[in-house]
């Protein structure tokens, strides 16, 4: 009887199929790796394992009990325990207390006995090879030191089935070796581990098998003796492209925007020289966490650069502030469109004019018939579906709420523009729609920067593609040479 | 921001239908008398409330206009008595109230300390403080010119209304018509949208905060030339008043939606409701009380309706 057991397991997000009928299997004192592209299923797989996602379908049993519905308390009551790439701990809290929590499993009106609590978690920290002092509070650790909590954490907890997502992110080399004799002595204990990584190095160092996901399915499950680092990045991306993109070549004129040797402390990029031409679009790709974003706020003067150079028509400027940012015509479409990228409770036309109200600003004042002008103007142009101009901008649906946000960024005629995942879930129609305006703009001589974690779409539509990697530009690929493999090869590193 | 109007015309159906059983139950209400104390009664919490609006639409809060008020009133008068000009202390009063207001603003914008606990400070700290310095006394043996700005009641009574009359129109209009009053409903929406499309929330929000303390210093003001002496404890309650009329004016506590024709008529509903109890013989004990009810009758429709507009919004995600 295998400790645990999904088979089937299918559940889609707002339309979007996360997962389609996964099974994953892990026996007792096993360290079962999980690998795949960004979106390619792993979060919500773990999420449905440790009972925080349910299901649309499939099942989910452990040591031969179904668990059905699955909830986090009964995830945790029956031994399975997830650190999760951000660990979730209580800053406020000290760390004796954080350990306390998961070892606390009656009644809110017991006495909770703090000595031996703390006892236990000194304990606990040592058996995870931590050097942490349980008194310290929590938000006072580095995020190494917080991921160890939660080791500890889940070991007090007695955890028969331990998640671990990018344990190693942040850790030192040491930190690594120390984590790994640990995972190592809780396997010899029977435990079974699921170990999702990016460093395809450390999953041969430390699993036994390997499972691959992609697209929500699991393509692959190998024994880590009988495959290779090459075997593993070709079933990561063997996708063929399935979507046409309307990608036309068209000749790029002189380098609008580039950047010297920039870095960022404050958003951890270092040493990033890019160019983008005129009615080119640079592909940014790269895993998550790997700075693509950071660079994106950088340029836009978010979190302004701290050494290097950005050059603007050859130029050197200094981006403080996103105002001085739009004043030098950077527009910057967001990832988060609910949130960042329109105003929901502002109107259409009011999101479309918000970013360059002196446009339809007569003597001061706003001039609504101008305003409505402008809006309905890119309504029609980016095929905008909404009941009117004066419709709340959360009342639509995401791909037109993405258009809106690229509405406002057209309208302050922007020389470059920064698209940061343009076509996340967003549905299909609406998706290639957006490739077409893409095209259309950069035909009209705008530079594009366009940061995408699908490779498909990096591949279809950029024209040089930078991959990042910890920060920095680990390669830039011209578009006849990039191929899957090798963004994929860049991203992880070497 | 734009919206159906439905919460400005419920509240106008409010006032009606009071008006309409005022009618009925007791004519004597409607005398032009009635009407003007009425107006002059409410005028400091209305042109508070202007303020109040701005702040709560940027998803702040100000709760210091009370003991601003009570500190602008005694500035007044002392400036009065300095040989000041009434008008000229009057709008020195409006300074001192801008200057209290900008150090809240301050304090929550650069300072990013929660504006809940910065105005519960200064609130304390600027009430207790005025007590220290006056010891309770009223500001006595004002100049001649100070009560009615010197000249007829009615005069004085008149200047007010128009000035109030003034500012709400110039809020009301420069909310929808100025890049600024954007830049207000933008940042109480979204504070990091807002900031992604250039707009600077902490410049805002220091803003609305430095102008209430500027409308909280005329209200003073023009309240304190009521009378020959200027009380040194005025203004007790004022931020529960003027929050009130915002909330039930249909502005949303979390910002971002309302505005000043619903704040208007908030006002408006909370001030008729003593008087008309008064004059239909029930005791004043009920004001409050009614008063409560109305503000939790619009919390509920506000979170009524934010529910059905989530659901709203994810059909049309699924389709």
């Amino acid at each position: 009887m295998r400790l645990l057991e999904a088979t089937g397991i299918a559940k889609s997000f707002a339309g979007v199929r996360a997962l389609k009928g996964v099974s994953f299997d892990l026996g007792a004192g096993e360290v079962h790796a999980l690998v795949g592209e960004n979106g390619a299923g792993k979060s919500t797989l773990i999420g449905v394992i440790a009972g925080a996602v349910s299901p649309d379908a499939g099942s989910l049993a452990v040591r031969g009990r179904l668990l059905s519905p699955n909830s986090p308390g009964l995830a945790r009551s029956l031994g399975i325990a997830a650190v999760y790439q951000q660990p979730s701990l209580f800053p406020d809290l000290t760390v004796a207390e954080n350990i306390a929590f998961s070892l606390e499993r009656r009644g809110l009106w017991r006495r909770v006995d703090w000595k031996a609590r703390t006892r236990q978690a000194r304990e606990l920290l040592e058996r995870a090879g931590a050097d942490i002092l349980p008194g310290r509070l929590v938000g006072t650790l580095t995020m190494p030191e917080q991921q160890m909590v939660e080791i500890a954490k889940a070991i007090g907890a007695d955890a028969r089935i331990l998640i671990l997502d990018e344990p190693t992110a942040s850790l030192t080399g040491r930190e690594v070796e120390r984590l790994f004799a640990v995972i190592a002595s809780l396997r010899d204990r029977g435990a079974g581990i699921v170990y999702i990584s990016h460093r395809l190095e450390e999953i041969s160092a430390i699993a036994s098998r390997v499972t691959v996901l992609r697209d929500g399915e699991a393509v692959a499950t190998r024994a880590i003796g009988e495959t290779s680092r090459d075997e593993l990045i070709h079933l990561m991306v063997g996708r063929e492209i399935s979507t046409i993109f309307p990608k036309r070549e068209i000749p790029t004129g002189d380098v609008v925007l580039e950047t010297r040797g920039l870095g960022n402390r404050a958003a951890g990029i270092r040493d990033v020289s890019v160019a983008v031409r005129r009615g080119e679009i640079l592909g940014l790709a790269g895993l998550v966490g790997s700075g693509r974003t950071q660079l994106a706020e950088t340029l836009f003067g978010l979190t302004p650069a701290d050494s290097g150079e950005i050059l603007l028509h050859g130029r050197a400027v200094r981006i403080a502030s996103p105002g001085h940012a739009i004043r030098l015509k950077i527009g910057y479409v967001p990832e988060d469109r609910r949130r960042h990228g329109v105003v929901g409770e502002m109107s259409v036309a009011e999101n479309t004019s918000l970013a360059n109200l002196r446009a339809v600003s007569r003597h001061g004042m706003i001039d609504r018939g101008r305003e409505g002008g402008l809006a309905r103007k890119y309504v029609d142009r980016l095929r905008i579906k909404t009941d009117s101009i004066h419709a709340p901008a959360e009342s639509l649906s995401g791909g037109n709420q993405q258009k809106v946000a690229l509405a406002r960024w057209l309208a302050i005629a922007p020389e470059v523009l920064i698209l940061d995942e343009p076509t996340q879930g967003v549905d299909v129609g609406s998706k290639s729609e957006i490739h077409g305006l893409m095209v259309e703009l950069a035909e009209r001589g705008l530079a594009m920067i366009m940061i995408s974690s699908e490779l498909p779409e990096i591949l279809g539509m950029a024209d040089r593609i930078a991959v990042m990697h910890g920060g920095a530009v680990a390669g830039t690929l011209a578009r006849a040479e990039a191929t899957q493999q090798k963004i994929l090869s860049l991203a992880l590193g070497t | 921001m734009r919206h159906s109007h439905r919460r400005e015309i419920s509240l106008a159906a409010a006032i009606v239908a009071i008006a309409a059983i005022m009618a009925l139950a007791a004519p004597g209400f409607f005398t032009w008398g009635n009407a003007r104390d009425l107006v002059m009664a409410n005028l400091p919490v209305l042109i508070v409330a202007l303020g109040m609006t701005l702040v709560i639409l940027t998803g702040q809060i100000d709760i210091s206009v009370g003991s601003q008020f009570a500190i602008c009133s005694v500035a007044a008068g002392v400036f009065a008595k300095l040989g000041m000009p009434t008008p000229v202390a009057c709008l020195a009063a409006c300074l001192v109230g801008a200057a209290m207001g900008a150090a809240n603003g301050a304090l929550i914008a650069y300072g990013r300390v929660p504006s809940i606990v910065v105005t519960l400070a200064t609130m304390v700290a600027l009430r207790d403080g005025l007590r220290w310095v006056t010891e309770g006394a009223w500001v006595q043996d004002l100049p001649r010119t100070f009560q009615w700005f010197g000249r007829s009641q009615a005069a004085s009574e008149a200047i007010a209304m128009a000035i109030a009359a003034l500012l709400a129109a110039a809020i009301g209009w420069g909310l929808r018509n100025l890049a600024a009053g954007r830049a207000v409903y933008a940042t109480g929406s979204s504070a990091q949208a807002a900031r992604l499309a250039g707009i600077r929330p902490a410049h805002v929000i220091f803003a609305v905060l430095a102008l209430t303390g500027a409308l909280t210093g005329c209200a003073a003001s023009l309240n304190a030339v009521r009378f020959n002496q200027v009380p040194a404890n005025a203004g007790l309650g004022l931020e529960m008043q003027t929050i009130a009329a915002a909330i039930v004016g249909g502005t949303a506590v979390t910002g971002g939606r309302g505005g000043i024709v619903g704040t208007l008529l908030g006002v408006a509903l909370l001030g008729i409701i003593g008087p008309a109890l008064t004059y239909l013989g029930i005791s004043a004990y009920w004001e409050r009380a009614l008063q409560g009810g109305i503000i939790l009758a619009a919390v509920a429709m506000d979170a009524i309706r934010v529910r059905t507009r989530e659901h709203g919004s994810l059909a049309v995600e699924r389709s």
